[in-house]
């Protein structure tokens, strides 16, 4: 099932599958190693709308909310 | 003579190899580790006499902020170039190796944090990935310098690869996948105790208290270094200093120049914080008032910054800063502002948009007090209690907060989300974070010396001919009637465009109560930035952006000084 990061709950896993947002968006997420097919751990999410931090490769990286709702991905099993 | 540049994502440890390759022989130095601005040196490479540039940490070469831009145009301008790549991370660093070597430019790439790489199971076969590459390929360690003159004695074999031609960012994603799955093999490694401790500095629940300990503890860390300094090794100095300056005083008598050289005395004794001579507080303020703080300040931000600590600090804090219209990123430039403004007002360059740039540079340049000026207010506030250090503190942080509020509804403009990488803890290097603190201590000295000699001889040169009671008089309204200080304010008001810490000092001798001194010493903070503020500020936001934002400071001030006079003063 295709959700967003944003659906996720901290420690859960999940494959990346797609972005939803421009080019520029799709450049930047990549460029830190966010990328289609691959893992994606949440590791923390803040309230209040705050910036979620995901682990990818074994790097963290923070992400924006909005952003984090623009990532979409299938949950692992 | 060729130039060098150093390039690579952020939290490779260029900076290292920087500081390796140069040695003690950096020559220009502009506040290097903020990431922002870049530092250049020179090395001796066969007897020729190499420019080096340490150009700021990008993922790209199509830059996302005006930082990066930097790299960019750095990037154009080398005859050589240093791509240092995170071993750890190999996947993600060698999109801009490729960016890079599709441009033509001789390229060599340095496989740095090998050691971290092998100690988490990340294993490269060098030899492959330098032949997929097409250029040479050089493990280091940049911390311990392993590696690194191997490094420099492969230079001359550094090429731009006939074999790779321009490619689109997806083919560029594919080959790096091709090359990882030959060259890589991971082993898969058990969360430890230290990595939970790592998620539990990032996480809200246990995060923001962690962080609060961490900074209780840093400004514990930068009083007890700087009171030691101070008691056991400039007072003493000092003290063995005040005879020579007495007998310089005897010679001298009263007139003009025992005034500017020696200053007031009182009681026929030399009071190093109000006498206002170039030998007695033009020495004591720099130096055994406001160097020790400095030496302090800047080793704890160099080991904050070096330990990999501030981009967790940056999001956790981005929920406050996305509200003022920045986001978490904003956290860097306050933290490097308490050292010194200026290169706060250039790490404001790492956010993405005009809007939140202005908003951040306003904001340092009214609400935090440099250290310079940080270390007079405990020196001066601090006798009469603490609790009036705190209350300036205090009045800082709401006008910083209410100023960014109604900055972020005020201004057009959009406040893009954090998107920001967190480096894996490092411990920072003793030679490294020594080399950082005293290159910007040795900034501080150079900058602050002349402008605080130049403000103590205008202050005597301006009392002498009276223009300081004028002005006293034509601006009492104001200082007086609408802020409720004594009418000589004004002067140290002036002052602070010069320097900070000597206006803070310059308001002592008004006898003023310890309360008016908390509305003085905002107002010295808010209404005006120092003269080298003043010009990063010119260079970073324009002059119309500077035009408006000394508005804002000057008007904000008139307003805070105002509603400080009637909560204080009850008049």
């Amino acid at each position: 099932m295709e959700i967003p990061v944003t659906a996720l709950s901290p420690q859960d896993s999940a494959t990346i599958i797609r972005f939803e947002g421009g080019p520029q968006f799709q450049t930047k997420m990549r460029s830190l190693g966010i990328r289609e097919g691959k893992e994606i751990r949440l590791i923390a999410r803040h309230p209040f709308h705050g910036p979620f931090v995901v682990m990818v490769d074994n790097r963290n990286v923070t992400v924006g909310h909005h952003m984090a709702g623009r990532i979409i991905v299938s949950k692992d099993p | 003579m060729k130039t060098i540049v150093l390039m690579g994502n952020p939290n490779v440890g260029k900076s290292v190899v920087f500081s390796r390759l140069t040695g003690a022989q950096v020559i220009t130095s502009n506040y290097p580790g903020s990431t922002v601005d870049f530092s250049s040196g020179r090395m001796c490479i066969a007897k020729e006499v190499q420019t080096i540039v340490d150009a700021p940490g990008t993922y790209s070469l199509v830059p996302a902020n005006s930082a990066e831009n930097v790299a960019a145009e750095m990037f154009a301008s080398a005859d050589l170039v240093i791509n240092v790549v995170d071993a750890t991370n190999l996947e993600r660093n060698l999109y801009l190796t490729l960016e890079m070597l599709e441009q033509k430019k001789p390229v060599i790439v340095a496989l740095n944090m090998w050691d971290e790489a092998q100690h988490t199971g990340v294993i490269i076969d060098v030899e492959a990935l330098s032949l997929l590459l097409h250029v040479p390929v050089v493990p280091t360690v940049a911390l311990s310098g392993e590696g690194i003159s191997e490094l420099v004695s492969r230079f001359d074999d550094a090429k731009s690869p006939e074999e790779i031609r321009p490619m689109t960012e997806e083919e560029r994603w594919v080959m790096i996948g091709t090359i990882v799955k030959s060259v890589q093999q991971i082993t898969h490694r058990h969360h430890t105790f230290w990595d939970r401790l790592a998620d539990a500095s990032i996480m809200p629940l246990t995060g923001l208290p962690l962080a609060l300990l961490v900074l209780a503890l840093a400004f514990m860390v930068v009083r007890v270094i700087g009171e030691t300094l101070i008691g056991y090794i400039f007072d003493p100095l000092f003290e063995l200093w005040t005879p020579v300056v007495m007998q310089v005083s005897a010679w001298l008598g009263p007139g003009l120049l025992g005034q500017i050289l020696v200053g007031q005395l009182f009681d026929g004794q030399i009071d190093y914080v109000q006498s206002m001579g170039l030998l007695t507080t033009g020495l004591y303020v720099p130096f055994a008032m406001v160097l020790p703080y400095i030496i302090a300040f800047y080793t704890v931000l160099a080991i904050f910054e070096d330990s990999g600590y501030l981009p967790r600090l940056a999001t956790l804090t981005d929920n406050i800063f996305h509200k003022l219209g920045m986001h978490g990123y904003g956290i860097v430039p306050v933290c490097l502002g308490f050292g010194c403004n200026v290169p706060g007002v250039l790490a404001t360059r790492n956010l993405e948009t005009r809007k939140q740039r202005f908003i951040a540079a306003t904001l340092l340049a009214m609400c935090i007090p440099c250290m310079a000026q940080t270390a007079m207010i405990f020196g001066v506030l601090g006798s009469f209690g603490m609790v009036y250090v705190a209350l300036v503190f205090f009045s800082l942080f709401w006008v910083y907060v209410a100023g960014g509020l109604l900055l972020h509804h005020m201004i057009g403009g959009v406040s893009p989300e954090i998107c920001l990488e967190i480096p894996p803890y490092r411990r920072p290097d003793a030679r490294a974070v020594a080399k950082k603190t005293w290159m910007r201590v040795h900034g501080f000295l150079l900058e602050a010396i002349p402008y605080l000699f130049l403000g103590v001889f205008l202050i005597n040169l301006l009392y002498a001919v009276g223009f300081i009671s004028w002005l006293a008089v034509i601006t009492a309204p104001v200082i007086t009637g609408w802020f409720g200080l004594s009418a000589g304010s004004t002067t140290a008001l002036l002052v602070g465009f010069l320097r900070k810490d000597l206006a803070v000092g310059m308001l002592l001798p008004l006898a003023m109560s310890p309360l008016q001194l908390v509305i003085a010493t905002t107002l010295l903070t808010i209404s005006f930035p120092c003269v080298g503020t003043f010009a990063v500020l010119l260079k970073e936001l324009g002059l119309k952006g500077l035009f408006a934002a000394v508005c804002f400071m000057v008007t904000t001030a008139f307003i805070v000084g105002g509603i400080m006079r009637v909560v204080l003063l009850g008049i």
